[in-house]
């Protein structure tokens, strides 16, 4: 039987829901107490025997997908608009210096751009909310196996033991009904997210790689590689941006 | 198609029926649409999706049926019976001797609000902010619901291998 302190908390374990700071006084714990160890065993063998029995228990027919498929119309460009009145002054603004920005760069203003204020929102949201991040690790070797079977891509993260960037977790977002990985750094006193989609042909106008861009008062970075598109999003700088940029880039290159 | 084979899944398992499942990822993919201006910023997408399904299951005939025969499991008390330790196995021992079939069996005669929790957490890997969304209800039930849960799936298979 496990301690009556961390009986309650053992779920939340198992969950990946503790707080910090519980989860090292639990490894603390863990290290003396062989029932609390034998326990938290069981529970974790239960979640994985549930998950293989119940996950992909029943698999739609080709037909019916279809079916959806027609019903369900690709995502307009611009429906993401609607979200943003709530946050109408500051976007409207933020929204106009974008509008100004993909003018003046002479970009077809398709969908490569909307994507890029889509992003920019996604990022500002993940900075305004308390859980910004579903996986809470600043371990790589954490984060990556996290994703997996949640995407249908790997997502290869920087190793950050040299530089003053440290991850904070992930999340699996979604842009124009696909999933991706939303990943959150951390810079000092500021944080960045990097966003990674499977690429896709309207975002050929954004280019195969280039400088980062000054988008609404955040800098953004886009390249794609091996049939994913990478974003790179952050308030610091431009070589901020860049720098993060290029260790997702030798991360990926590295795999 | 977002979430879609998740869906599916998911509906199966509430309905236990395959036509019946269509036609409720059918009907909750045309709400979504329909609502999608009512989808808030902040909130999660995955968590509202599961939300419109299970709400369209609620209200369906059969969703109605099972939660008229369900009342009594869905009282917390009941739970808690269904949910009380007879004689404790540990996982280890008691998985050993439990195959899938028996997991899926198991976690069959639950009732739906305990097994919704299982496959959201377990399956889904919902956080429990999501699940929290999904089911409309604080974080705090979430967390004593799925416990709940759990305990009554470690009976229902204690019974199953004790019984073979």
């Amino acid at each position: 039987m496990a301690c009556e302190l961390w009986l309650d908390k053992l779920n939340a374990f198992v969950d990946g829901e503790l707080s910090a700071e519980a989860q090292r006084e639990l490894d603390v714990h863990l290290r003396t107490c062989t029932s609390c160890a034998a326990e938290i065993a069981g529970h974790a063998q239960l979640k994985s025997a549930v998950k293989r029995a119940a996950s992909r228990r029943y698999v739609p027919s080709a037909e019916f997908r279809r079916r959806i498929e027609s019903q369900v119309p690709p995502r307009k460009r611009g429906t993401r608009t609607r979200f943003a009145w709530t946050w109408a002054p500051a976007l409207g603004l933020a929204a106009a210096i974008l509008l100004a920005a993909v003018w003046l760069a002479r970009r077809p203003a398709g969908t490569g751009a909307a994507t890029i204020g889509e992003l920019v929102d996604m990022h500002a949201a993940a900075l305004a909310s308390a859980n910004p991040v579903d996986v809470i690790s600043t371990d790589q070797h954490t984060v990556k196996p996290w994703f997996e079977g949640k995407l249908p891509f790997a997502v290869d993260l920087p190793d950050l033991t040299k530089t003053e960037f440290t991850l904070l977790g992930g999340r699996v977002t979604y842009l124009g009904q696909s999933a991706g990985a939303g990943l959150l750094f951390q810079f000092r006193k500021h944080r960045l997210s990097a966003f990674v989609f499977q690429d896709r042909s309207e975002w050929r106008s954004l280019g195969a790689g280039s400088a980062p861009e000054r988008q609404a008062s955040f800098w953004v970075e886009t390249w794609s590689a091996a049939g994913l598109r990478y974003f790179v999003v952050g308030d610091t700088s431009g070589a901020n941006v860049a720098q993060l940029s290029n260790l997702m880039k030798s991360a990926a290159d590295a795999e | 198609m977002p979430l879609f084979d998740s869906l599916y899944n998911f509906a199966c398992w509430l309905t236990r029926d395959r036509a019946e499942a269509e036609d409720l990822v059918q009907e909750s993919y045309a709400k979504a649409l329909a609502g999608f201006s009512s989808f808030e910023t902040g909130t999660n997408f995955r968590a509202w999706m599961f939300r419109i399904l299970r709400n369209t299951f609620l209200n369906s005939r059969s969703g109605l049926a099972a939660t008229r025969t369900i009342v009594l499991a869905d009282d917390e008390a009941a739970e808690a019976e269904l949910a009380q330790v007879t004689e404790e196995t540990p996982e280890t021992i008691l998985l050993e001797h439990a195959n899938q079939h028996a997991v899926r069996e198991a976690m069959e005669c639950l009732p739906i609000p305990l097994r919704e929790i299982l496959l959201f957490a377990d399956v889904e890997e919902l956080s429990y902010r999501e699940i929290a969304e999904a089911l409309a209800i604080p974080i705090g039930t979430v967390m004593s619901k799925l416990a709940r849960a759990r305990k009554a799936l470690r009976n229902q298979l204690q019974g199953k291998v004790m019984r073979t």
